[in-house]
């Protein structure tokens, strides 16, 4: 008898030791982060915004926000645009945070279905251009920024070999451009499906598998992500420069030119790359509210600050990117190097969310393999 | 010997026998809650996550995906390029194993430490080395213009590279205390030098050789950081697939077949590894390996030293020199200075933290780790542990053959209500960390447990000693040592955990590895220059803990 109490007995207590050890340390950690966690109790004096890890902003920006709201903001950056989507849907019942930025017009329908955001609709929303408002009866989301994913083309390469750079998605399939183009794999990387739902876009369901037929003939090199592609492979780009690529023409962004421009040591008078006017597909990121927020007045408080002039005044130098509010400030060397498309494809999200993995599969096994 | 057994067993009273089985429970009692809170849990959800859709398990699925092509596609690269790293490694290193085994050369102990360092260094940082050596613009490039970046033999090197010490250490261990005079007594009974080998030596170490062929194919059929890497779109192991399912493609019921597909093949790769394992435990003569290594002799044996050291020189040292000489390659360590700001932009402290981070982080896992890696081999070496207790044996290898992708993710939402809401806390990172780490405590303790003298416990208690005295006075002043290596490899381990890490460490508390890829995934050249330097301290951190592992080592040290 008295040896198998000692026997529960000892169990209990390595059990409990095991139990009990972790609950310490939690109590340590909250201990040594001198209470700032956004704990149970007094996480209503913080707000968490989870985003992927492009996020940017400028400090005294988000310090004027702080002073202005008495929120203190706390971000966390989740790994790319792709990833930080899914664990957020993942963890949705028990977020990691109270706002996500950084869902775009891609993956939006997966963020939906997924019942990951609730609705809000942020002041300043009737500010915002009409071409890039979405969701217009829930709110669930609001758009922040945009960009357009576009061929990128090596002007050195294209002066030196008397070759006139591409314009549109027809002319990367001819002769002359053969073997010249990289981009990233579709179901890994962004612009890389960016580039693939543009060409269905303009090719249309039926026509797209032709096209990209086309393309794997004429010597189109797919690389998995977009770092790679631009610094490693794409012979415009600083990176790329020193690690000695030779394609002159890549997948990116039509803000790449400027920022090679503003990045530039020393900052060259004009752009070294150009964009292909006819090979962009307009990308939008939106922000949300998260479905279980624990500080859900911080985290509307952080969307309004979102569409606020200020914040998207300070937005392209940091994250590359357009606003989507009227009359908000465009960098000069936006302006002058990386315009806007003028017409670039664009595609319904409803339209993407019903074709986009078949899409990527029907690309992956045509491409790829 | 087994007659004075029973004899004690049964001077023990069944009062004792009882209190044994007590203190068995209570040993295993631990580790299991451990693995069952911290490993089964996660897991489990992350799977049902996938394949539960209303409360219904949807195995069905397990069918439809292994109907897929490109499924079938990866299932049969996984293995093919696991079975060719397999036989690639033991082919360069089993030489190795044989000179580190039989000879005696100055820097020995050193370069037994470094050839170690690439086996804890974190995939990333080894894809990144290799892709320096072989990628475009890499030294092979710049000398020859050989590029193998984009091909499967790159990923096969970076293999050889990983696992080498696998090898080294699990095969020349043991070659190192069989007795060479058995060989001898063979040739002098007019056998020629091979006929020796093969039927004196070789049987002895074939369990061995086994055993660190199965390890390798283990850690090759798991491979992802090289894989991912080095493959680019177009090679993709199960691992990488469970990776790209889960958290770019977002197919969780895909995921979770792949799992269960990579679960059962680990299991039984595990299972033949546990069979191997108990063989080798199986009588031999050993000797003090001190006793059997000597200088080089003749000229056969001088061209053998050089080659394998010449093989170690170009397949492991140059990539690390390469991670080196790139870290240097801004006037006045200005990529070294960098690491002291923050104001790079990628993370909010300045990259140097991560090095105090991931220490901190170790040292934890490492207490947790020998802790229940330690609990878990005391239970399985008790010589009454029955069938179920050894087949935990195998159970606590699983770990280093799940993804890590899948565990973190696990994590993330398992462990995410009172009274273990613990995904805010920093906590959840060496508890990761410790679960590669304990394989290792294990690995280790066990051999040299199993070699203490049951008799001595046995002794002790029927003189009445509690069976924490008898731990404390017969096992552990001979497992000390040991506990210290198994400790340093834990330590070790976990500085260089990354998959699971990634995951779950908080954005604002990066370990080295993940700052390393973070580093790299940015671009700017000052980034990738803080990149090789990040990893440059990380290598030297690791190389510092084997070269004092090295100082320790005694002679029966189990596998790794």
């Amino acid at each position: 008898m008295s040896i198998t109490k000692k026997a529960k007995a000892t169990v209990f207590a390595v059990g409990f030791g095991l139990v009990a050890l972790p609950a310490l340390a939690a109590c340590g950690s909250s201990d040594s982060d001198g209470g700032s966690d956004s704990g149970s109790g007094g996480g209503s004096k913080t707000v968490t915004l989870v985003s992927h890890n492009s996020w940017a902003v400028s400090k005294s920006v988000l310090a004027a926000f702080e002073k202005q709201s008495g929120y203190k903001v706390k971000v966390l950056e989740d790994g790319d645009a792709g990833q930080a989507v899914n664990k957020a849907i993942l963890t949705k019942d028990n977020p990691q945070g109270d706002v996500f930025f950084g869902v775009d017009n891609t993956l939006l329908s997966r963020a939906l279905d997924n019942e990951l955001f609730q609705s809000y609709e942020p002041k300043g929303s009737d500010l915002i251009l009409p071409e890039y408002r979405a969701d217009q009866d829930q709110h669930r989301v609001t758009p922040i920024d945009t960009g357009d994913i576009c061929v990128n083309y090596d002007k050195a390469y294209f002066s030196e070999h008397k070759l006139t750079p591409p314009t549109s998605y027809d002319d990367l399939v001819k002769p002359a451009y053969k073997d010249l183009l990289v981009t990233e794999n579709a179901s890994t990387s962004s612009p890389g499906l960016g580039f693939l739902l543009g060409t269905a876009a303009k090719y249309g369901d039926d026509g797209w598998q032709d096209y990209w037929k086309k393309l794997k003939a004429n010597g189109v090199k797919v690389v998995d992500g977009w770092e790679q592609a631009y610094n490693e492979e794409f012979s415009g780009s600083a990176g790329g420069k020193k690690a000695k690529a030779d394609r002159p023409l890549v997948v990116s962004y039509a803000s790449s030119p400027p920022a090679e421009v503003i990045y530039g040591d020393p900052k060259p008078t004009t752009a070294p790359t150009g964009v292909a006017a006819g090979t962009c597909f307009r990308q939008v990121e939106y922000a949300g509210l998260l479905s279980n927020a624990e500080n859900a007045a911080g985290g509307k408080a952080l969307l309004d600050f979102m569409l606020t002039k200020t914040f998207q005044d300070d937005m392209p130098l940091n994250m590359f990117v357009y606003p989507v509010r009227e009359a908000a400030q465009v960098p000069e060397e936006f302006v002058k190097y990386g315009p806007q498309a003028k017409n670039p494809e664009t595609m319904d999200p409803a339209k993407i969310a019903d074709n986009r993995d078949d899409w990527v599969k029907s690309w992956t096994s045509l491409v790829l393999k | 010997m087994d007659l004075a057994r029973t004899e004690v067993a049964e001077a023990v009273p069944r009062k004792g026998r009882a209190r044994s089985v007590a203190v068995r429970l209570g040993l295993v009692a631990a580790p299991v809650v451990f693995f069952g809170l911290f490993f089964a849990y996660p897991v489990a959800a992350i799977v049902a996550r996938g394949l539960k859709v209303d409360g219904v398990w949807q195995f069905g699925r397990l069918a439809d995906v292994l109907g897929e092509s490109d499924i079938r596609h990866v299932l049969w690269f996984t293995t093919w390029q696991a079975l060719a790293s397999t036989a690639l490694t033991l082919l360069i290193a089993l030489p190795g194993a044989y000179v580190f085994a039989r000879f005696d050369f100055p820097g020995k102990q050193v370069l037994r430490a470094v050839v170690t360092v690439p086996f804890v260094l974190p995939t990333v940082v080894v894809g990144t080395a290799f892709l320096a050596l072989v990628g475009r613009g890499g030294l092979l490039d710049e000398l020859w213009g050989v590029r193998l970046d984009t091909t499967v033999w790159a990923i096969l090197l970076a293999h050889v590279f990983f696992n080498y010490a696998v090898v080294v250490r699990t095969v020349g261990g043991l070659w190192s205390q069989l007795d060479p005079r058995q060989e001898e007594a063979a040739r002098m009974l007019g056998a020629s030098p091979l006929k020796a080998w093969r039927q004196v030596t070789l049987p002895a170490l074939a369990p061995a050789v086994a055993a660190a062929a199965l390890m390798v194919f283990l850690f090759t059929f798991t491979s992802f950081g090289v894989v991912q890497i080095l493959g680019g779109p177009t090679f993709s192991t199960l691992e990488v697939e469970i990776y790209r399912q889960t958290s770019e493609i977002f197919d969780l019921s895909t995921a979770a077949v792949l799992t269960i597909i990579q679960f059962l093949a680990v299991g039984a790769i595990l299972a033949v590894h546990a069979w191997t394992v108990r063989r080798r435990e199986s009588a031999l003569r050993l000797v003090d390996a001190s006793v059997t290594a000597r200088r080089p002799r003749g000229a056969g044996q001088w061209a053998l030293l050089a080659g394998v050291l010449a093989v170690i020189v170009v397949l492991l040292l140059l990539p690390l020199a390469v991670l080196v000489q790139r870290s240097l390659d801004a006037p006045d360590f200005g990529y070294y200075r960098a690491l002291t700001s923050a104001d790079g932009g990628v993370f909010l402290v300045a990259p140097i933290e991560a090095i105090g981070n991931s220490l901190q982080y170790a040292v934890v896992a490492t207490l947790i780790a020998v802790l229940i890696g330690g609990l878990a081999a005391a239970a399985l070496t008790r010589r009454d542990a029955g069938r179920f207790v050894r087949g935990f044996d195998a159970l606590l290898m699983l770990p280093l053959g799940v993804s890590a992708v899948t565990v973190g993710f696990g994590f993330l939402i398992a462990l995410d209500e009172p009274p273990l809401d613990l995904r805010s806390t920093w906590i959840l990172v060496p508890l990761a960390q410790a679960l590669v780490g304990v394989p290792f405590v294990v690995r280790t303790m066990l051999p040299v447990l199993r070699a203490v003298d049951q008799r001595l416990r046995e002794a002790a208690s029927v003189l009445g000693a509690s069976p924490w005295r008898v731990w404390r006075e017969v096992d552990l002043p001979m497992v000390r040592r040991a506990l210290l290596i198994a400790a340093g490899f834990a330590f070790a381990v976990s500085l260089g955990e990354f998959g699971a890490t990634v995951f779950i460490a908080r954005p604002d508390n990066p370990t080295l590895p993940v700052a390393v890829a973070r580093l790299l995934g940015r671009a700017g050249e000052l980034n990738y220059g803080q990149a090789m330097a990040l990893s440059t301290v990380l290598m030297v951190v690791c190389a510092v803990a084997l070269l004092v592992l090295e100082r320790l080592r005694t002679d029966r040290t189990g596998e790794f």
